[in-house]
């Protein structure tokens, strides 16, 4: 089971992206941490605990919901957009 | 005013925009820079793009307010410069490092207003870091502006008018909203009897959320204790005692809060000395009554200034504006100001009615179990950080920070540094303002190290 559920803009368009290899579908209007938790239970684990971790404020604040691109870019998930292509990691390694 | 720099806003929410306004009606052109793709600020957050929900959906009550703001702010493009999704990340002597568009600006001012706004207050609990624990806040901006439930089945947990709202705001959207589990015991909202001289539609739609609440069959448990969140990869359930008894709820989604806390930080790096402020329970940057702070032409707006609300910030951010064109010796309303005065020094009543309403919980700062995350960033257990306390005899914020890493991770201490200042004083047996507060750190927010200059210095004149 996913932690988000979406209420609204389940028709809007679609927007490919993939997530830990393996390709999802977001919507449009989607910042990253909504299109990895309406699909995942977490956006990072701990680099100290390896406890998952899937953001707490959502507000950009926290800074628990960074997260780590295939081309070693990192982002805060909840202020970033989805965009098209995205290739986001949330298993490997550390967002340290 | 030939030559001068331009004054710099910074926050685009309810006191920003307030702020602005008032300040292009003066004749100035102010640049505005805030975080969020487009303006509002939390409270009146807009979508990334719009959906089929109308904004009466999304702002209640409050629609008439969020349309006004939006709107008065999209009138002032012409006549201002709006950086979205900006980050000031670090203020000194008139001057403002800000990452935008991938690249790092610096911006000469003259005349800075600071409304930086807030974020929810939080004490850890067991398993606060589970996924599918967020704050209210969190918990709102998800269902307002992403259009998304934090779960199926969802706990709304503390204190602060937030509780109640969210819980209804769920509930309205469709979603099981498993129980309220309210810090306060049901005597303390007797408190809003005293509110209805002062504001009494605003007291009458908290009970209707109550009324609704109820009406709808969602339980709610005032005077909780020992609150722990469970889970395994995510949150399941939460415990709490309840007048000696334990009690256990299944859920897969948490909101929590206890009241929110201001931004400070920004006001921190620009000078500004600060003063402890028992209602909010935090050190809070000085001002005057119209906004001025310790240092000249610096002005504090809106709940980053000390908690308020909405219809206070809209009002504290266009006096600061006001005292902003006093100081610089253009024509300003006076009269408007001292109306502006009077309608903020009755909403600051309410405040007081609220916080007797929603007090925070000081016993549960007592109560911190050893083995709880205090600092999530760098997850610092609370035993590790009383152990520090005790073998080094640190009765101070910032040695406790060095000693044990609390608030030195990524958020820098937005999220645990009242928590650890309460727990220092519990430790010490110290009052809460004795500890002292966390310095603040450029960068503000972590940026990224591959930021370049940009091609010339970003100073638009007047």
């Amino acid at each position: 089971m996913p932690l988000l559920h979406r209420i609204a803009r389940k028709g809007h368009t679609t927007v490919a992206f993939t997530l830990d290899g393996e390709p999802r579908e977001g919507r449009a209007g989607d910042t990253l941490l909504t299109a990895i938790l309406s699909q995942a239970k977490a956006v990072r684990v701990s680099e100290f605990s390896g406890q998952p971790r899937a953001g707490f404020c959502q507000m950009g604040a926290c800074q628990d919901c960074w997260v780590t691109l295939a081309d070693g870019a990192r982002l805060r998930a909840c202020t970033t957009p989805l965009a098209a292509g995205m290739s986001i990691v949330t298993r490997a390694g550390s967002a340290a | 005013m030939n030559g001068r720099a331009q004054p710099l806003v910074v926050g685009a929410g309810s006191a920003g925009i307030r702020a602005a306004q008032a300040l292009v009606a003066a004749g100035l052109r102010p640049l505005v820079v805030d975080e969020a793709p487009s303006c509002g600020g939390q409270i009146y957050r807009q979508r990334l793009v719009p959906d089929e929900r109308s904004e009466t959906a999304l702002y209640g009550s409050e629609a008439g307010k969020a349309r006004a703001l939006h709107r008065d702010f999209a009138a002032l493009a012409g006549d201002l410069d709006y950086w979205p999704q900006a980050l000031l990340w670090n203020l000194r002597d008139g001057v403002a490092d800000i990452a935008v568009a991938g690249e790092s600006r610096r911006v000469a001012y003259d005349g800075l207003i600071l409304a930086t706004g807030a974020t929810d207050r939080i004490l850890p609990l067991p398993g606060w870091t589970l996924p599918g624990v967020f704050t209210l806040g969190g918990a709102q901006v998800a269902l307002k502006a992403q259009g998304c439930a934090i779960g199926s089945r969802v706990v709304f947990v503390g204190t602060g008018p937030l509780l109640y709202l969210v819980a209804w705001q769920y509930m309205k959207a469709g979603v099981a909203v498993a129980a309220v589990l309210d810090a306060a015991p049901f005597s303390a909202k007797f408190a809003m009897l005293r509110g209805l001289m002062l504001f009494p539609a605003v007291v009458a739609r908290g009970m209707r959320f109550v009324a609704e609440l109820r009406l709808r069959g969602v339980a709610i448990h005032s005077g909780v204790d020992n609150v722990r969140f469970e889970g395994g990869d995510a949150v399941s359930g939460v415990a709490w005692t309840q007048a000696g008894r334990t009690h256990r709820l299944a859920c897969d989604g948490v909101g929590y809060g206890l009241a929110l806390r201001s931004e400070t930080q920004a006001a921190d790096l620009a000078g500004c000395a600060f003063r402890f402020d028992e209602r909010d329970r935090a050190w809070l940057p000085q001002r005057d009554a119209a906004g001025r702070s310790s240092v000249r032409h610096v002005y504090l707006a809106g709940d980053g200034a000390g908690i308020a609300g909405a219809d206070a910030a809209e009002r504290a951010g266009e006096r600061a504006a006001l005292a902003l064109c006093e100081d610089r010796h253009l024509p300003y309303s006076p009269e408007r100001a001292a109306v502006l005065d009077v309608e903020r020094a009755r909403i600051d009543r309410f405040r007081d009615v609220l916080e007797a309403a929603f007090p925070y919980p000081t016993h549960w700062a007592a109560g911190l179990a050893d083995d709880t995350l205090l600092c999530r960033c760098e997850e610092i257990r609370t035993g590790e950080a009383r152990d520090a306390i005790d073998r080094f005899d640190i009765v101070e914020i910032n040695r406790l920070k060095a000693v044990s890493r609390v608030g030195m991770g990524r958020c820098q201490g937005r999220i645990c540094a009242g928590a650890a200042a309460e727990l220092l004083a519990v430790q010490t047996g110290r009052s809460l303002d004795s500890v002292g507060r966390l310095r603040a750190q450029a960068p503000l927010k972590p940026v990224p190290l591959v930021l370049t200059p940009a091609p010339r210095e970003t100073e638009a004149a007047e």
